[in-house]
């Protein structure tokens, strides 16, 4: 590694965020509460730059996301910048929003991956989740569209109580698509999801039936499809290895351009992030104060640091420990080791009896958490 | 299927899969769709000869020729090898 010290490695995957304007309103939204307007957005020098550290810096694939990233014109520049700078593209959309023509000129930019978000198998389901009619027909579109161009695709379905029962007819969509890989992504409550856990949380028997089938199809159709998923945690015995570790693998930019460990980083208190605008990458990943808050094992209190899956989980989910604990520090309620996970299965258990509307994610809805 | 491609099965990287050198970490990395493979140097040597042109068969041929190794094993090697990748969708057979 270039720049780095010897107990830091160079991150491996950047998450661009390059707009919160979308055409959806997932009430799942990983996105944060307060929206950031178009006009605070970094402009395309700004992004380019970006990219360039980020290539420097070691990292080896950019997800440009959102929002939805089609809403950004100059998306056919920072394509063909990530793929002159060496970096593996991923481009996470809705499909609603993007015409073959568009598809192509990105593909000739250098695209090398699509990620299209399914928010159910069919029209009715799909559309009451995302928010707006008529977006299932475009997501096949585009799907279609991104196989004629020859590029591989991933279908990338969240899963919560409005659809958990039809995961199976999820990944047959996968694979009649043409889908390469299939996301089963059980819904992780930060953000927007958090705001809507009581109206998403499954409970655990729809939970464990959800599981057996999706790994009754990894082994039906191995060779066929590749299926990932993310484990809903809120029912596990373990946490999850949040980002892979806090500063150990990933960054996020924000669409104004500050730099975070993870999607909901900034509700914790008393961390301040940096900025692309002021600071490069490297000094932000290496040398910045949040960065380094959480990173590695030395920041564990018990029982984590005497634990043997430290450097497993490490540590969990620093977001969640602030949600659940007060106090970001602790140790993830996820575990069963900690003293609050009974309260925490018990808030799954009750919130998977409630009968909440929806809070859509919208600029209308956003405001302070 | 990628169950048994025979030695005439032509393996090569699909779009989306890329074999490239990173010059920050000084190593040969196999990117994917949220996929890294770091090759051993037994691997690499594979990887390097799935051209979309060359078959197993010639594949198997040039690796125990260039090193030296009995045919039987490194064929044995080269299909478990590419087999596991295919199922990971980094490889392909033409």
């Amino acid at each position: 590694m270039n720049e780095g010290t010897q107990d830091i490695p160079a991150p491996l995957g950047l998450l661009a965020e390059l707009t919160h304007r979308c055409p959806l309103q997932c009430p799942y939204c990983s996105n944060p509460v307060n929206l950031e307007r178009r006009s605070g957005e970094l402009d395309t020098a700004e992004w380019k730059r970006v990219f360039g550290e980020a290539a420097d810096l070691g990292v080896l694939h950019v997800h440009l996301s959102g929002g939805e990233p089609t809403a950004r014109p100059d998306l056919e520049d920072l394509v063909a910048e990530c793929r002159e700078v060496g970096l593996y593209s991923n481009l996470i959309t809705a499909g609603v929003s993007t015409d073959e023509e568009r598809l192509e000129r990105l593909v000739e930019a250098g695209l090398d991956h699509v990620q299209l978000s399914m928010q159910g198998p069919d029209a009715q389901i799909n559309d009451f989740v995302a928010g707006m009619r008529g977006a299932y027909e475009k997501k096949l579109r585009t799907a279609k569209a991104v196989g004629r161009l020859g590029l591989p695709l991933t279908l990338n379905a969240v899963i919560h109580r409005h659809n958990i029962a039809r995961v199976g007819e999820m990944i047959d969509l996968a694979l009649a698509l043409g889908a390469r890989r299939v996301e089963i992504a059980h819904v992780q409550y930060y953000g927007w999801a958090l705001r809507n856990r009581a109206s998403l949380m499954p409970n655990r028997a729809q939970i464990n039936a959800a599981m057996q089938v999706v790994e009754s199809a990894r082994e039906d159709l191995k060779g066929r499809l590749v299926i990932d998923a993310v484990v809903p945690d809120y029912y596990a015995r373990f946490p999850k290895p949040c980002m892979g570790g806090w500063g150990r693998q990933s960054l996020n930019v924000t669409p104004n351009g500050k730099v975070l460990p993870c999607h909901a980083a900034e509700t914790i208190a008393g961390l301040t992030f940096e900025t692309v605008r002021e600071q490069s990458l490297a000094d932000i990943w290496y040398r910045s104060e949040a960065f380094n808050r959480f990173r590695g094992t030395d920041w564990m209190p018990e029982p984590c640091r005497s634990c043997e899956r430290k450097e497993i989980d490490w540590g969990g989910c620093r977001c969640q420990a602030l949600a659940f604990a007060g106090d970001a520090s602790a140790t993830d309620p996820a575990c069963h080791r900690s003293p609050l996970h009974g309260h925490m299965l018990a808030v799954a258990e009750a919130d998977a009896k409630e009968e909440e509307a929806f809070v859509y994610r919208s600029f209308a809805n956003a405001g302070a958490p | 299927m990628s169950d048994a491609p025979s030695s005439e099965a032509v393996p090569r990287l699909p779009r989306g899969v890329r074999l490239r050198h990173d010059k920050n970490r000084d190593e040969w990395l196999l990117l994917g769709p949220e996929r890294l493979f770091k090759p051993d140097n037994i691997a690499l040597e594979i990887l390097k000869r799935c051209d979309g042109e060359a078959t197993i068969g010639a594949i198997v041929e040039d690796l125990a020729q260039t090193f030296d190794a009995p045919r039987e094993q490194v064929a044995k090697d080269v299909r478990a090898f590419l087999v596991g990748l295919a199922e990971k969708q980094m490889v392909e057979f033409a």
